[in-house]
């Protein structure tokens, strides 16, 4: 029972003093046990949500989240654009305490302890566990950059691939940059989180550049050897709206930066001096999955299984999101992560709570993005269980790619961003 | 039971676009209170292509006829 309580109560209140006073299930609201949830975002808030939703409440949940409110990265391209603003894209975490009951910890868990079924946060204090869920989506490979790994470089040069601070300051270097000038972005090797951001980005800024510095342009050096995912589509926007304003060239990989000079270096390829530079490195799972020993695959992503996305190295620990190697044709993007969340937590109250655990789950994937200020393009993929492979498969005949942009899409890739906010958050 | 959570896990599904549990944002679809024969019915014409769509006609192929029948007992129910 121990495992339910907080067994350190640095920083916790006189409620949580009050609970790790109770002896037993039956003393505790017919508690099931306790979970920790490590990141809030698509896989993590989703998991937190639907474990207190299809427990009925029987299972305790705590929510481990540095940042002090939801930022989404879908949609937050627009943001980048002039679009849209960061509020639209900012939801509060309040609801998932007030409407279930989840315990928000605003920390970040520096160490897992999966013997003694502890985890403990930067701010000293420690919360134990029945089971972990660990879904700290992705850091970056800053080593393989030298200009860049350093705090300074990289205060200079954003990524603005994690929305929130960063997407907020490299808007403000776009809109300071004079009209005439240069925008340069890298896209990294996959797999990367969001493979058709970067293409999203490039007409979002594109298109600001079209309406407001129209001498300006945007060079996108693409790591990839072609455009990584909807490429007719994107290469057809960049014809059909954006000629003139973006050049893409395709098998540059960016190897260092000089912050002081702007200036990109590539592998193969001359000097690339620009006026603002969005360097998207290469990624691997979230440190803390690192820290714990989950980065079972070139100690980069994390092995789980599909079923119940339990960790293939440690047992009661489970890993959502960006974080994972995922299934043949599932992409690393905040729709997959939620689906993850949600599958979890059906096997998380399954385990918990005497059930059999789910054995064929189905779910989709759907990716809009906007070519446009209201025009869309999706991919779309259903994903079920293979019992033989023991992993997700894409079910053949379904799934596909919009014909044409459209502004009908645009209306519900909106939709799609409010549905699956409120889905992980109110 | 078992079977409820696997429900739940199909159902759960289509959140992403049509509201947790089926209680849509916005002017997208609620699904929730639904009679099932009508569900049913939608997502066979998507299947077969006999109803036009952007996407669902995609996503309606990835389902088998008894786990669409299962989700649409699952939003019928909801209130």
């Amino acid at each position: 029972m121990k495992r339910r309580q907080f067994i350190h109560s640095v920083g916790a209140g006189a409620g949580l003093t009050a609970l790790g006073l109770s002896a037993g299930c039956a003393t505790v609201g017919g508690s099931k046990g306790k979970v920790v949830v490590i990141g809030g975002g698509f896989s993590g808030a989703t998991a937190a949500k639907y474990i207190r939703m299809w427990s009925e409440g029987a299972i305790d949940v705590t929510l481990v989240e540095p940042n002090p409110a939801f930022v989404s990265c879908p949609i937050s391209n627009l943001v980048l654009g002039g679009v849209k603003q960061m509020a639209d894209i900012t939801t509060s975490y309040d609801n998932l305490k007030g409407r279930h009951g989840i315990q928000m910890v605003r920390d970040t868990v520096v160490a897992v302890d999966a013997k003694k079924r502890t985890v403990t946060l930067a701010g000293g204090s420690t919360l134990a566990y029945d089971r972990l869920i660990v879904s700290p989506g992705i850091d970056f490979m800053y080593d393989k950059i030298p200009g860049l790994n350093n705090a300074d470089a990289q205060s200079k040069v954003m990524h603005a691939w994690k929305a929130g601070p960063q997407t907020a300051t490299l808007r403000k270097q776009l809109e300071a940059m004079p009209d005439g000038g240069v925008f340069a972005m890298s896209v990294p090797l996959g797999p990367y989180r969001c493979p058709p951001g970067p293409y999203e980005r490039a007409c979002q800024i594109a298109g600001y550049f079209k309406r407001e510095k129209p001498r300006s342009k945007v060079v996108l050096f693409d790591a990839n050897k072609d455009v990584v995912s909807k490429g007719k589509l994107f290469k057809k926007a960049w014809a059909d709206h954006y000629n003139g304003y973006i050049d893409y060239r395709p098998n540059h990989k960016v190897i260092d930066v000089d912050v002081q000079t702007k200036t990109l270096k590539f592998d193969f390829n001359d000097d690339m001096k620009a006026d603002v530079l969005n360097v998207i490195p290469e990624m691997r799972a979230g440190t803390i999955a690192r820290t714990a020993g989950l980065t079972t695959l070139d100690n980069r992503w994390c092995e789980v299984d599909f079923l119940t996305f339990e960790s293939v190295a440690q047992k009661n620990v489970h890993v959502l999101g960006d974080s994972i190697q995922g299934a043949p044709g599932m992409p690393k993007s905040g729709h997959m992560a939620n689906q993850h969340g949600k599958t979890c937590a059906a096997a998380v109250v399954a385990m918990m709570t005497g059930q059999e655990v789910p054995s064929s789950p189905v779910y989709a994937n759907t990716c809009y993005s906007f070519v446009t200020a209201d025009e869309v393009v999706h991919v779309a993929s259903v994903h079920s269980y293979n019992v033989e492979k023991k992993t997700m498969l894409t079910v053949q005949g379904s799934g596909g790619l919009t014909p044409e942009a459209n502004k009908l899409e645009g209306v519900y890739a909106m939709n799609w961003a409010h549905n699956i906010w409120a889905d992980m958050l109110s | 039971m078992a079977q409820d959570l696997q429900v739940k896990q199909w159902a759960s599904a289509c959140a992403n676009c049509h509201g947790t549990n089926g209680r849509a944002e916005g002017t997208a679809v609620s699904l929730a209170g639904q009679p099932a024969d009508e569900l049913i019915k939608k997502m066979a014409a998507f299947k077969s292509g006999e109803r036009q769509a952007t996407i669902m006609h995609q996503i309606a192929k990835g389902y088998t006829d008894a786990q669409i029948a299962a989700m649409a007992a699952f939003f019928a129910a909801q209130k």
